[in-house]
């Protein structure tokens, strides 16, 4: 249905409104009032969460000219993305102050950022699904480089920026093939030309090819994950955190909207080459990651690796499959914000706390961390009962029921690879002597919430059908069959 | 000489192509200086734009039309904040050689 109401598009006006608003109010702050701009942020973030919610409808909506769908897969993902987000700041604001980067810049670029990310997620034409993109990756690129006296953070931004940038005009190509083959930008008029046979085949296969190319650089899978590990390293650990957690919600639905839907048609061209990318992250995340002495490194490793697992379930290019991949992309990112929020607990000012070494005896200087490090380690192997468990099992379910039985031994082989380097950070967790004897301090609500968020990888492993069950309704009621 | 006559579709994507082409060159073989790492990505994205154009011209669809306005627009925003990490970068490592940049790795 196209309504020319702006009511969809509630929660993108409320966060731009908002972005300039932080932006104005800042220049205008003295330096010791700069957490105005902090808890503008979180409001922002809980009116976005609010407008998500009250122009919340079950079936699909078109809104701005069909360049914008709300249906419930985008209230969902955007419902996390805003959660992510404000665990974000709320994890990393001793960090960013150690470091004078408790700015309103950082705030800023963080909602900016959160509305590419929120376009992406409701994008229904190339035109939007390309500017949502942009919009995100210029505001990290910048987040990434504003440790300005960092040499490592300017030759992470450098590299972040080059790749993001060949992998934009690698997309872009593709989607020039692919108007040129359909002739339209509108994801559900394309997938209406290709289904229906239009266009040159051949152009449509080697606009793919491209597509899936820029689609693999941003989510980081093998062999066009050269950037992750070096920008997960260089940049301020509370970047990578955010770069790390919610731009994978969005590259999730952007890969769904280009290829579950408007490139549905070419489902077994793209089944294939989804299979190498697959295939190569696993195994080449998990190995690599073994030689890994910094934790950043390891766990962008881990993040490829746990990238192809996604794939593993996106390409069944079923209902099934569709879910598992989304229940595993928010397991993941609920993991992964947990292990960052980890890192950014135990480090200081003039300490960075990313060396595999600082967690030597972390259970000695504090139990309870450390075994919310466990939940996050155990996550991420997959093991039980964490929910990682679940993730891993529903995607290597979904790829047995489409008949990719070899590729899902392939997986089990590789996790249990990945197992070893996870289970090193817990022995040397647990049986290791501290070396470092500072206490660790944070604030309580930094304390709550990353104790929740520990506890949540438990709570979602016992009890997976709820989250599983709004993934496969989300799915459903947007029209995945 | 067919070559001389009114160029069709697909002498424009041929010409997008070679010029895509030379900007993934000028990316992957460069190994002097990243300004022209920044240029091989400003060559890119009029590759496409290219592209885009002869299509829109093609199909008699204005839509690609627009989308070549948002990609230039876009491209001078990346290029901004390219040059910004450029400039921050020369300052911190005193140099831009992409050589240079081999700190992080493992």
């Amino acid at each position: 249905m196209l309504t020319p109401s702006l009511l969809p598009v509630l929660p993108e006006i409320i966060l731009l409104v908002a972005a300039c608003t932080v932006l104005l109010v800042d220049a205008f702050l003295p330096d010791g009032q700069r957490h105005v701009g902090f808890w503008l942020t979180q409001l922002a973030l809980f009116a976005g969460s609010w407008a998500t919610l009250t122009t919340f409808e079950p079936e699909p909506v078109l809104a701005l000219g069909a360049l914008f769908i709300d249906d419930m897969l985008s209230d969902l993902l955007k419902f996390f993305s805003y959660f992510v987000v404000s665990l974000m700041l709320f994890y990393s604001r001793a960090y960013l102050t150690a470091r004078g980067l408790f700015r309103g810049e950082t705030f800023v670029l963080t909602l900016f950022s959160l509305l590419g990310m929120m376009v992406m997620i409701s994008a229904n034409s190339f035109l939007t699904l390309y500017l949502g993109l942009e919009l995100q990756a210029l505001s990290l690129y910048a987040m990434v480089a504003m440790h300005r006296t960092s040499n490592d953070a300017s030759e992470a931004a450098m590299k972040y920026f080059v790749l993001g940038a060949l992998a934009s005009g690698m997309l872009l190509y593709g989607m020039s093939m692919v108007y040129g083959a359909t002739g339209s930008l509108d994801l559900h008029r394309i997938a209406q030309a290709v289904l229906g046979g239009a266009g040159n085949r051949v152009i449509l296969v080697f606009g793919l090819v491209f597509v899936v190319s820029g689609i693999a650089f941003k989510l980081g899978a093998a062999p066009y994950h050269m950037w992750l590990p070096d920008v997960y390293h260089g940049a301020p650990t509370a970047v990578t955190l955010l770069i790390g957690t919610a731009p994978k919600l969005a590259a999730f639905a952007f890969m769904l909207r280009l290829l579950g839907v408007a490139l549905s048609g070419l489902e077994f061209d793209w089944q294939g080459m989804l299979m190498v990318l697959s295939l190569m992250s696993m195994i080449l995340g998990n190995v690599i990651a073994i030689a890994q002495s910094n934790i950043k490194r390891m766990l962008a490793y881990s993040t490829i690796a746990n990238m192809g697992f996604m794939l593993l379930g996106f390409l069944a290019a079923n209902l099934n499959g569709y879910s598992a991949a989304m229940f595993y992309v928010v397991a993941y990112v609920i993991t992964s914000l947990a292990s960052f929020g980890v890192v950014l607990l135990l480090s200081r000012e003039g300490f960075e706390a990313d060396r595999i070494d600082d967690f030597r005896g972390l259970n000695q200087r504090s139990p309870w961390w450390a075994f919310v490090m466990l939940l996050v380690m155990f996550s991420l192997a997959g093991i039980p009962p964490t929910v990682g468990f679940y993730a891993k099992f529903s995607v290597l379910e979904a790829a047995v029921n489409a008949g990719f039985t070899w590729l899902a031994v392939v997986a089990v082989l590789a996790s249990v690879i990945g197992a070893f380097y996870y289970l090193r950070i817990v022995k040397l967790m647990y049986f290791d002597d501290a070396v470092d004897a500072e206490p660790i301090d944070a604030r309580l609500d930094n304390r709550v919430l990353l104790s929740v968020n520990g506890l949540a990888l438990l709570l979602f492993g016992i009890l997976p059908q709820p989250l599983m069950g709004l993934c496969v309704v989300a799915l459903l009621q947007s029209g995945f069959l | 000489m067919s070559i001389l006559t009114a160029p069709t579709l697909s002498h424009y994507l041929v010409l997008g192509a070679i010029l895509f082409a030379i900007s993934m060159a000028g990316i992957f073989l460069n190994r002097k200086n990243v300004i022209i790492l920044l240029m091989a990505i400003e060559l890119m994205l009029l590759a496409v734009n290219l592209n885009f154009v002869a299509f829109a011209s093609f199909l008699g669809d204005m839509a690609g039309q627009v989308f070549v306005f948002f990609i230039l627009t876009v491209a001078a925003a990346e290029s901004a904040i390219g040059l910004a990490i450029l400039v921050l970068l020369f300052r911190n490592v005193g140099s831009i050689d992409v050589d240079d940049l081999d700190h992080l790795k493992g």
